[in-house]
């Protein structure tokens, strides 16, 4: 076991050299660097010596594969720079903007789990009736709405016609989230819900099912007891790789709400081409991205018995 | 659960073949409408006409003006071909190219396989629209570069697909056979493995129509996609969205024309995938 986790580790070194370099290489090719957008942005007409003196005191004068070593030996060393535009570390901003990130991710998980297992096991029970075929719908309608369209619907509808919430994020809190969450975890249902529908009703047309039927075990108790249980293990992979997706802040949402987060602050980044900070985003990516695969792999060995045995075997 | 009897089976295909028709009809008519949109709408949608700016929906103007006093509904109707036509083309795209790349991994084998699938893994590593961003941001905005960065993001999935479908076909009975009986490199796959992975690549490209349609706004909307005067569906709903306050028609106007073409795609990817399912296909008796 120890040693599967580890080699999984170390898959993460060339994802992420291939993916820092990619970066690295794609930004500098955007032809406009941080030095002219920073003095486009401002409106100044500035002489071409000191565009070249701020861009050799960054260090952007040198040549590209010499950036990238640098930046990849800081990295190891864990200093990951410092901003071009604030002059602030990398890293304690990145870990600034975190919790937002990590809050709207919990509470779009946690609405998305509470609207879309339920209706799904309901869907499924109901097959065929008019509940099942009226949740369908629901979520056939819901996987063709774009999740900046839903944002603008209940900005319109809960903020500005019921006044109940406020239409922009006020910092942090826990009145603020509800509406970016929600709308993560409309169009989010709307996917899970036809999922879990399909995987509750694939274990009810098993044969051990009609066995304990037959046996007059009660219907209740072979879906809770069995059925959900063993629907679980798709249902959590499928929730673990929505998490990743989250961590890495919907960049869309953040700002459509200006929800101080990760997303936010690379959308920023990426407008500013601030370098350093696209460079962390993109590391955070990669190890989410191994990260996820890794936990998913480990569920599945914790609740699959079958999968379980055979790596105590290999 | 029963076996389904012949009759309900009978019922069921007749079902899906409708289902396909009406879907078909529908989907080729937003194609060819968003074709021909310049001349299907009632005003021109560059026009500006101050005097008539943000007004609600009327029966001149049913979907309103914008800020400029533009006709929204022309405008929607003329970003369909911006948004329908690019999300085709994307999709047409990364099909054919990660089919390719499949195809050619499994055949090859040996240590190309291992270096495209590693390449193919750093792309995938790196999810969804924020790819997109990054790439967006380094061509500089443009419907073309949005699409060129969701292409770079979106191949590997179909490459995969193909990859492990050629694999499954390359050691089949029949292609043996087919080898035996002398057939050429070019002629077994273009006769022999190409039609026989073509199913799930297909219904994967039309279940990504949908997908593709959003997610080429959702860059637009955040500026990285369309740049203003060009009506896009999604730019046009950035562009608005300070008027949700006040004119709220304004800015939802595009929303529900994304949401009805992605519903028209999705529908029809749905039916061909229920379609090409061997499970609805009855045995020829």
């Amino acid at each position: 076991m120890k040693k599967y986790v580890i080699q999984r580790f170390l898959q993460l070194i060339p994802i992420l050299l291939g993916i820092t370099f990619l970066s690295f290489a794609m930004m500098r090719a955007a032809g406009s660097d941080v030095v002219t957008q920073m003095y486009t942005n401002r409106g100044a007409e500035v002489s071409q010596e000191v565009i070249d003196a701020r861009r050799a005191e960054l260090g952007l004068d040198r040549p590209f594969i010499v950036q990238y070593f640098d930046w990849l030996t800081g990295m190891l060393s864990g200093d990951m720079g410092n901003s071009y535009v604030s002059g602030n570390p990398v890293f304690s901003t990145f870990i600034s903007k975190l919790p937002a990130t990590l809050l709207l991710t919990a509470m779009s998980i946690l609405m998305t789990v509470v609207i879309s297992i339920p209706l799904g096991i309901l869907a499924a029970v109901n097959h065929g009736r008019v509940t099942d075929l009226l949740l369908r719908f629901c979520s056939f309608i819901g996987n063709a709405l774009p999740n900046f369209f839903v944002a603008m619907l209940l900005m319109q509808l809960l903020s500005i016609k019921l006044g109940w919430l406020p239409v922009i994020c006020e910092g942090v809190t826990l009145k603020s989230v509800l509406m970016p969450a929600l709308t993560l975890a409309i169009s989010m249902s709307a996917k899970y819900m036809r999922q879990v529908r399909a995987t509750v009703l694939e274990e009810l047309n098993k044969d051990y099912v009609l066995g304990a039927q037959a046996r007059g075990v009660r219907s209740s108790v072979i879906l809770w007891k069995n059925v959900i249980k063993s629907s679980m293990l798709t249902i959590i992979t499928l929730l673990a790789l929505s998490i990743g997706s989250l961590l890495g802040g919907t960049a869309i949402i953040e700002s459509i709400f200006m929800w101080d987060g990760v997303g936010k602050l690379a959308v920023d980044a990426i407008n500013m081409r601030d370098y350093p900070i696209i460079q962390a985003y993109v590391v955070w990516m990669a190890v989410i991205y191994v990260l996820v695969n890794l936990v998913t792999d480990l569920l599945y060995h914790q609740l699959d018995p079958r999968i379980r045995l055979g790596v105590v075997k290999g | 659960m029963s076996e389904p009897t012949i009759r309900t089976q009978n019922l069921h295909k007749n079902h899906l073949k409708t289902r396909l028709a009406i879907f078909g009809v529908l989907a080729l008519l937003l194609i060819i409408g968003s074709n021909f949109s310049e001349y299907l709408c009632p005003y021109d949608p560059y026009l500006q006409d101050l005097a008539n700016a943000k007004a609600p929906c009327s029966f001149a103007h049913p979907f309103g003006t914008d800020r400029y006093g533009r006709d929204m509904l022309s405008r929607v109707i003329v970003g369909s071909k911006t948004s329908i036509y690019s999300t085709l083309l994307l999709v047409a795209f990364i099909t054919v190219f990660g089919t390719v790349v499949g195809v050619f991994c499994a055949w090859s084998g040996k240590w190309v396989d291992t270096v495209l699938m590693r390449i193919s893994d750093m792309f995938l590593a790196f999810p969804g629209l924020v790819f997109a961003l990054a790439v967006a941001a380094v061509l500089g905005g443009g419907v073309q570069n949005a699409i060129i960065a969701l292409a770079a993001i979106s191949w590997p999935k179909y490459a995969r697909i193909a990859r492990s479908q050629t694999l499954a076909q390359k050691e089949a009975v029949y292609l043996r056979a087919a080898r035996l009986s002398g057939s050429g490199t070019w002629k077994l796959i273009f006769k022999h493995i190409l039609p026989n992975i073509f199913g799930p690549i297909l219904v994967t490209a039309m279940l990504d129509i949908g997908t593709m349609m959003m997610e080429l706004a959702g860059l637009s909307f955040l500026g990285l996609g369309a740049k203003p005067p060009v009506a896009e569906w999604g730019s046009m709903m950035s562009d608005t969205r300070n008027l949700l306050t006040t004119h709220p028609w304004v800015t939802l106007a595009p929303g529900y024309a994304i949401f009805v073409s992605v519903m028209i795609f999705n529908m029809l990817g749905d039916t061909v995938r229920d379609w090409l399912d061997p499970r609805n296909r009855r045995r020829e008796v």
